[in-house]
Order: C-alpha cells, then structure tokens, then sequence
C-alpha cells in the first residue's frame, strides 16, 4: 500500500512517508526518499495486538502493538486498504500450524552441519556435570524416557540417590501434572540443593507415601541438615483455596522434617493485566511526573518483580547460608517454580552469570522443566488466558540486579533485550511448543536454527566491559539488600520504552568501554610485538620493518564512540503548550550525522540498530547496560535492511 | 540571557523609563525577546499589592512574557523533607513507595527546573529571567541553562566558576537557605533547598550524558555537603557584602583543586563535547538521586567498584 504514513509517537508532527509491505512473515514499511532507504520490520509473531482506528480527514490509522514494546502508528490513505490490511494482518498474527513460524523458513546459510553444532553448544548433562552430578547423593534418572511418567518434564531428570523408580512414579501420581520434585541446582560446596516439582494433589487430608518419601529423600541427600524447606511460592490464600479443588500444599504434620513456607507471587492472570496497565503507562503522551508514579503503581508491576526476587533471595540464603535444601513449588510448577529457580541459581553460582552460563540457565530451568513458550507467548494463536509475561520478568529480575552489581554479569543489558525479543519472535527453535516431548516431536533440531549458537556468534556485543572473571564482585554469592531497597527498584525503560529514541540519550558508555578495552588489547599486543622486534633488532642488525598499524581503525572506533556525544541529541518539545515559541531545529549539524554514517560501518554488530539506548541508572550503573534498539530489523537479518542507522539522518 | 528581580510595578504601575531602556538596549534592530517569569501569572499578579509584579506589555512592547511557575520556599522544603523521610521509612511497602514518593513531589520540581532551564536555552533570542527576589529559581533556572547550552561550564574549572557567578555572587542567601537541612523539625521561614535542587538536575544531566561532564557525582556531594556546613568560607554568609570573610576563610575551591584532590571529583568518562545537551524530561528520563538520598542507607560498594573498574579501564591500567 501506498502514501502511508508512519507516526512518531512523541511527536505528533513527525510523520514519514511511505509504501506499506505485508509478506507471509513480516510487516515492512520503506521510507520515501532516495538517500535514507529507512525500512521497518516488524515480524509477525511480535505483533500482539492491531487497532483500528476512526478514520479521520488525513486518512484511517491502524495501531500496531507489539510483543517486544514497539508501537507502530500508521495511516493509510483509503479506509478500504487499512480494512484489507488489517484482516490480513489478524490472519498472519494468528498462526494455527506451527509450520507457518518464521523459524521454519528461516535461513541463515548454515550448512547442516553448522546447524547440529549450534544446537550442540548448550548441554545439559555436561551442566550437571559441572554441579557435580552424579555422585553419592544424586543419580541421573531414565524412569521418565518415553515421558510415560511426565510429560512435561525432559527425558533424564535427576533425582536423589534413595529415589528408587518406586517412589518416583508414586510421587507423580501426587503432583499435579505429574511434576514430581526433581533436581534444578546442586551447590557442592554444602550438598544443600535446590528441587521444584507442583503442588501436592493434598485436598484436605490426603497422603502419598512415596511422595513423603521423595521428600526424605531430598532430605537425606544433604546429610549436614536435618530438615529441607519446602516453598510455596503462591500466596497463602490461593494455595488454601486449591485445597477446595483436591490440590494445595504439604502439611507439615505429615511431611517429617520439613518446615513450610509461603512467599506470595501473584499468578499469571495478574502478571498480564499488571504488564498492561503498565503499557498503558508508556503510552501516555508527556505524562506528568504524578501521572507516571501512579501509574506505575497502579500497575503493581515492580512489586511482582520485588516478590519474584525476594523468593530468589530467600532460596539462596537458605542453600548458600543455612547449608539447607529447599524444594520450590507453585501450582503447576512451570511459571513461578522457574522464574524463582533460576533467579535463585543466579545469585549462587557465578557460571550462571557468564554469557554461557545464562544460556544454561535458561535451557535448564525454562526449557527442559517445560515452561510452556507455546502458551505464554502465542506461538500458536491459542487461549488469551494462558498468555503471560513470565519470562518477561525473569528477565527484568536478571536488569535490576545488574543495576546493583554492574561488575557481576558478563554479558550486558543488550544480550538480555535480545534474549526478550526472540522469545516472542518465532525465529529460531529453542522457544517453540510447550515441552521438550513436542519439541522433539516436530522435529525441532532438524528443522530450525539455535538462537544461543546465534548470539554466541555475535557474543562480542552482548559483554560487559566492566565484567573481570577475578573481580570481587564476580565471585560467589549474589546478596542483594533485601531491605530498605524499593528503591533500588527501577523502571526499566530501555525495555519497555525501547523504541523511543528521544527518550534515551545516545551515549553508549558500554559500547564506549567496549571499544576502550579493545583498543587496550591491540596496544598491549602491538607493544608485545613491538617488543620482540626491538630483541631481534638488537640481536642483529636487520632493517625496521614497518608495524602494521591499526591505528587507523581503532581511532575511528573509537572515533565514532566519540563522535557519539555529537550526535544529533534534539531537544525535546519543552513547551507543548505555548504553541508561539519559535519552532527549534536539531541544530547539531548534519555533519557530524553523516560522519556518524561512514565510521558506523566500521562497527561490526549483529543488530544494526545502533542507536544507544537507555542510559539508565545512578551515575553509575549506566556503565554496564546498554541497550540497543532492535528498530525492527532482527539481528539475524541480512544487515543491509538495517533499519536505524538512517535514522541519524532522518531525524 | 539576562536575570534579575521583579520589576516595582506596584499597584499602580508604575513605570521606570531607566529600566525599559536598558532592556531596550539589549535587543537588535526589530529583534523580540522573552521574559520567563518564575512564578504563575496569579502570584505574579499579586506581587503588585506587595510592590512588585510584572513587566507591562505597553511598556515592554518588544519582550513577551511567559510564566513557568516553579517551587520555592517553604513548599520546596516541605518537599525536600518529606522525601528525606519517605526514603528513610522501613515500613514502607513496594505497593506504596512510588505514590509516597510521588507525594512529595521532589522529582515534579526537578521536571520543572530541567523544563524552564531547557526553555530559557532553547530560545534563539534574549531572555530575561526572574521570579521575586532573583536570588533564587531565577538562579535555578540561568545556572541550570549555562549548564546545558556552554560546553566550558561542564568542565570542572567552569563550573566552580559558574557556581561562583551564578549563586555566590549573584547572592543566593545560603547562610538562610541551607541552615538545617531536611531532619529540622525546625521549618524555618527562609530554608528552602534551591541549591539542592539544582544539584540534582546537574545530576540528571550526568546521567543522561556520562560523557559531558568533567566531573561526577562526588562533586556534586561534596557541594552539597558544603553548603549546609562548611570548613571552608565559600558558602558562608548571604551575599559578596556580607562575604568579607573571604580574607579569613579557606576557599573550597583551592582545596578541591588540590592534584590530589581533584582526582576524586573527575569523571573518567568525560570527553569535551562541544555541543547542547538537551536532556529528556520524560517522568521515564529522570530518576531519584539515589547517591544523595540513600547515601546513608545503601552501601555504594558495589557501585564504587563499578566506577573503580570503569577509571581502570580508562587509564588502561
């Protein structure tokens, strides 16, 4: 479609002209002008919500909401082609076979053998391994191979050494859905553990010998305690009303040696209508200060991130410290059970700190315990209540602690907005149907590419400078204030206010770190080099050989992380309401822009969108997240659609 | 840009040809200029029946007015105090703490001064700010936009000097502004921490641009320590006439330019940048000031250690 325009939110005059592509995976929208060819992607699978508008004298405007936070305002000329264009779109963004995903036609020109290494590159039992498993008190189990005991769990769950096959399958018969307390986290150190399961089929009185016995069986499997925590991650009162429904909790009376404890996470009902009101928030046009803390907690949104955390916090402190292992459940075992595990896991064992590590972490406790992506993020178009931003906030849980430990994660804010993206994006295979069984059953290692072999591929843009393997803060545990700390608590706008440049300033300080060290690295080398030539010079008398000098790239890398300071930092409208005031232009200087244009090719990125993003924090955290914007043009894509580095012109 | 304090229009508007004249003297040919006035119309309005008010568009036929009413006085401190308990309340769930601090209205003021600052520096034409007194949000707001629009007031020298001109001198009353901070129960007339305030918008430039500033967040500290209770003679007193202790007090300048000294107040990742810095004034955009707030509550290890490494990078040690 032509002669569509595409609005800014912000600012309402800024509109571009241009032609409206729909293909069978995305949304394009190409710029007019011969200069800045500007392309918009827009995946499908991200598209989770299209309004239309009343159409009005300029034409009829079609809202376009996205998974990742994007807000697409277009208006098309004729009310007839939005119509046409808005059925389409609401056939396109609601697959029904999963062979309609983009990961299916995907194509990254790998050879076969590319794609089987990429699929390689995390396993699981090589994780386990690395915990110490098997030993004398854990042993890796096959009781569910053909998922006849779980279907929802992977094939090779690991279980204490006194859980015979017995008790195992006696104890799924107990839980809901089958999830039977298996192993996510060992901590050598102290043999304390970290297990998850559902909750118990309990009612109001009824008992399962194997399953108290599974839990003794935790138990004696850290010989140092005498008792394990059990964890209920839902509140009191939710837990008590599934008792009505034939599920519930332990009771300590029947469990020996357990003590019970509720820590009250909202369930995923709550958690979406929370992320919408919180949506609701960003797109308000120049809130008030006022209007922007109500909303913000109205939506209630960051006291669910504190809970999810503070269940993590109290998990660690109860293995790190205590030396006592914990067993997490919630209802199903499959949402909170996880955000909590791996939020406990993180603040643990510094592995899972490391890019590598975080991708364990996620193949473990999301992947292989069957969080179902299908459901939760609308691979498929399915049930609107199953839809939840439970990943969404793992995520931002793993942002607030960077915040507070910015020397802690090897991998920086860009690596984890990514990560956010191709949850929803449908274009690789990790994050596909519900459980590994499904998976395997599509057949998805033949048939799609890995998003980890992916990242790790472009992994030179996802770490944080400020990140030391031999750092204080690297080592050991996490142990994040527990109290007073609201406020340490922060609105992560490079998340979910990502798209908007004006709102984020252009100075990279990761990305500027990034370049520093690298130019660190070449002198160290360079002056290594040099200081062989100098021995062999005085050891015999051959002419100066000329250094090969590459100077001239480093300084315009670093040149162009300079020359980001300059870059076109337009004032925003200050004065919405004194329409009189002379009318300002970015008066930064077109040339710097396109200075900015020539030297950015020099910087190599997996996502072409370079425009910097949120500078976040205090004074200081700002250092280790960056984000960038993805702007629509995936990072796997062919990086001449990149979409943003025009943009610096545009604007 | 101009400052100054409330023309005496009185009730019965009084004219001064002296003063027309001299603003006269200040624009071009055919050129206008801008009067942005501190206080909102009404208050503005009011002011005549105490001997002030506001420049005549008759008399004034060149200069347009706008008003950008900003918070001052005992609001402003009541303010300031409120947030110095909200941040210090144990008790204070997650389900109340954004509503508590909304309630105290500490980062509405900060919009504001960022917005009127950005106003005044975004116009191309001549401004003339002033509020009552002139001692001070027109201080806030000429100090705030000198910040914004000259690269050599973000150097550490020129913004000593800056502060020097701006406040100082220009007569900021510190002795009466900054006399107990936010514990007093004792509300006195005169505290207001306008001096704060802008400390903390250079602190929300700092954090939007890292690179632009030759100095960081323990500058800023420091400064703020200083004004309230001083070693040193600087911010003593209420005015230069006042000030002639200057010949039996210390400078706090030349101790913080001290080599080894100055160190501690440079920011690592400055880089000179020659152009404006137009911050965002976006609720998203600003933060609280976590290192002057919780100062006393959280510890800054972590965050010192980030800083540490970010210097050691740097200077590639």
């Amino acid at each position: 479609v032509e002669n569509v325009r595409l609005l800014d939110r912000l600012s309402s005059r800024k509109a571009a002209l241009g032609t409206l592509y729909l293909t069978a995976t995305h949304v394009i929208f190409v710029e007019n002008g011969s200069e800045t060819r500007k392309e918009t992607w827009v995946l499908h699978s991200q598209i989770s919500s299209i309004e239309k508008q009343a159409t009005t004298a300029t034409g009829c405007p079609l809202l376009i909401r996205c998974k990742n936070f994007q807000v697409i305002q277009l208006v098309i000329p004729q009310e007839r082609d939005c119509h046409d264009v808005y059925i389409s779109l609401i056939r396109l963004t609601r697959p029904v076979k999963y062979e309609e995903l983009y990961c299916f036609s995907f194509n990254p020109k790998l050879d076969k053998e590319e794609r089987e290494q990429g699929w390689k590159l995390v396993d699981l039992k090589e994780e386990y391994n690395r915990m110490g498993i098997p030993n004398n008190h854990w042993q890796i189990s096959d009781v569910n191979r053909d998922y006849g005991v779980c279907d929802s769990y992977p094939t090779e769950v690991y279980v204490p050494k006194s859980a015979t096959a017995h008790i195992i399958v006696g104890s799924s018969k107990f839980r809901s859905r089958r999830r039977f307390p298996a192993l996510s986290y060992y901590c050598k150190d102290n043999n304390a553990s970290i297990c998850r399961s559902s909750q118990p089929l309990s009612g109001f009185s009824a008992r399962c010998l194997e399953d108290e016995q599974m839990l003794q069986a935790i138990r004696k499997a850290n010989p140092e305690s005498d008792f394990i925590y059990v964890v209920d991650t839902r509140p009191k009162l939710n837990a008590m009303a599934n008792r009505a429904a034939g599920k519930g909790y332990e009771n300590e009376d029947n469990y020996s040696n357990i003590k019970f404890q509720f820590i009250g996470i909202e369930n995923i009902h709550v958690m979406r209508n929370s992320l919408q009101k919180m949506l609701e928030v960003c797109e308000l046009k120049s809130p008030s200060m006022s209007d922007f803390l109500w909303g913000l907690e109205n939506s209630g949104w960051l006291k669910h991130i504190k809970a999810i955390m503070d269940a993590g916090i109290f998990i660690a402190k109860a293995v790190a410290e205590e030396g006592v292992s914990v067993l997490v459940h919630c209802s199903d075992g499959w949402d909170r059970t996880a955000q909590v595990c791996s939020v406990a896991s993180l603040l643990l064992d510094p592995y899972y700190r490391t890019m590598k590590g975080f991708m364990v972490l996620i193949e473990k406790d999301w992947v292989s315990f069957g969080h179902k992506f299908n459901h939760r993020y609308g691979n498929l178009d399915g049930d609107p209540k199953e839809i939840s931003p439970v990943m969404d906030q793992f995520i931002e849980c793993v942002w607030q602690l960077m915040q507070q430990f910015p020397c802690a994660f090897e991998f920086n804010e860009r690596f984890l907005i990514h990560i956010q993206h191709h949850i929803y994006s449908c274009q690789f295979g990790n994050f596909l149907c519900n459980s590994q069984k499904e998976r395997r059953e599509l057949k998805i290692q033949e048939r799609t590419y890995s998003l980890w072999a992916h990242l790790w591929k472009n992994r030179a843009d996802y770490l944080n400078p400020l990140y030391r393997s031999a750092h204080s803060q690297t080592q050991g545990t996490l142990s994040p204030q527990m109290a007073p700390c609201n406020f340490l608590y922060k609105f992560w706008s490079g998340m979910y206010n990502r798209f908007e440049k004006g709102l984020h300033p252009r100075q990279s300080v990761t990305d500027y770190l990034m370049a520093v060290k690298e130019e660190t690295q070449q002198l160290e080398e360079e002056l290594e080099v040099l200081g062989e030539r100098l021995a062999n010079l005085q050891k015999s008398q051959l002419n100066d050989n000329k250094v090969k000098s590459k100077q001239q790239d480093r300084s315009r890398q670093l040149g162009l992380s300079m020359s980001n300071n300059s870059l076109a930092n337009t004032p925003q409208e200050y004065s919405s309401d004194l329409k009189s005031f002379p009318s300002r232009s970015p008066s930064q200087g077109d040339e710097e822009d396109s200075a900015l244009i020539l030297t950015q090719d020099n910087l190599k990125s997996s996502d072409p969108d370079l425009s910097a993003n949120s500078d976040q924090e205090s004074g200081v955290e700002d250092l280790s997240c960056r984000s960038s914007s993805a702007g629509g043009c995936l990072p796997s894509e062919d990086s001449g659609k990149d979409s943003d580095e025009a943009v610096f012109l545009a604007v | 840009m101009l400052r100054s304090g409330q023309p005496l229009t009185g009730p019965n508007r009084k004219r001064c040809r002296e003063d027309e004249a001299l603003l006269a003297t200040v624009l071009d040919e055919g050129e206008r200029g801008f009067v942005i006035d501190t206080r909102s119309a009404q208050a503005a309005n009011q002011a005549r029946m105490t001997g002030g008010g506001t420049e005549p568009k008759s008399s004034y036929p060149r200069w347009r007015r706008l008003h950008r009413p900003l918070e001052r006085g005992r609001p402003l401190q009541e303010s300031f105090a409120k947030l110095v308990e909200a941040c210090n309340d144990a008790s204070l769930g997650m389900d109340r703490w954004l509503s508590r601090l909304e309630s105290c209205r500490w980062l509405s003021h900060v919009q504001a001064a960022l917005s009127t600052a950005c106003l005044a520096a975004q116009e191309e034409a001549s401004v003339l700010v002033h509020g009552a007194e002139g001692t001070d949000t027109t201080l806030l707001v000429t100090a705030l936009a000198q910040v914004i629009l000259d690269p050599s007031c973000r150097t550490l020298e020129g913004f000593q000097g800056l502060l020097e001109r701006e406040w100082i001198e220009a007569g900021h009353p510190f002795h009466l502004r900054c006399a107990r901070s936010a514990y007093s129960h004792a509300r006195l007339k005169q505290e207001a921490p306008l001096f704060l305030l802008f400390l903390d918008c250079v602190w929300q430039l700092s954090r939007q641009f890292p690179f632009s500033l030759e100095f960081g967040e323990q500058l800023l500290l420091t400064l703020f320590d200083n004004a309230y209770a001083s070693a040193y003679g600087t911010f003593l007193c209420n005015s230069e006439r006042e000030r002639r202790v200057r010949e039996n007090t210390h400078s706090l300048w030349a101790w913080l330019s001290q080599p080894g000294e100055k160190k501690k107040y440079l920011n690592p990742l400055y880089t000179r940048n020659a152009l404006v810095i137009w911050p965002s004034v976006e609720p998203q955009s600003l933060q609280l000031w976590q290192g002057l707030f919780f100062r006393w509550i959280r510890s800054a290890r972590y965050l010192d250690e980030a800083w540490a490494e970010i210097q050691r990078l740097v200077e590639g040690d």
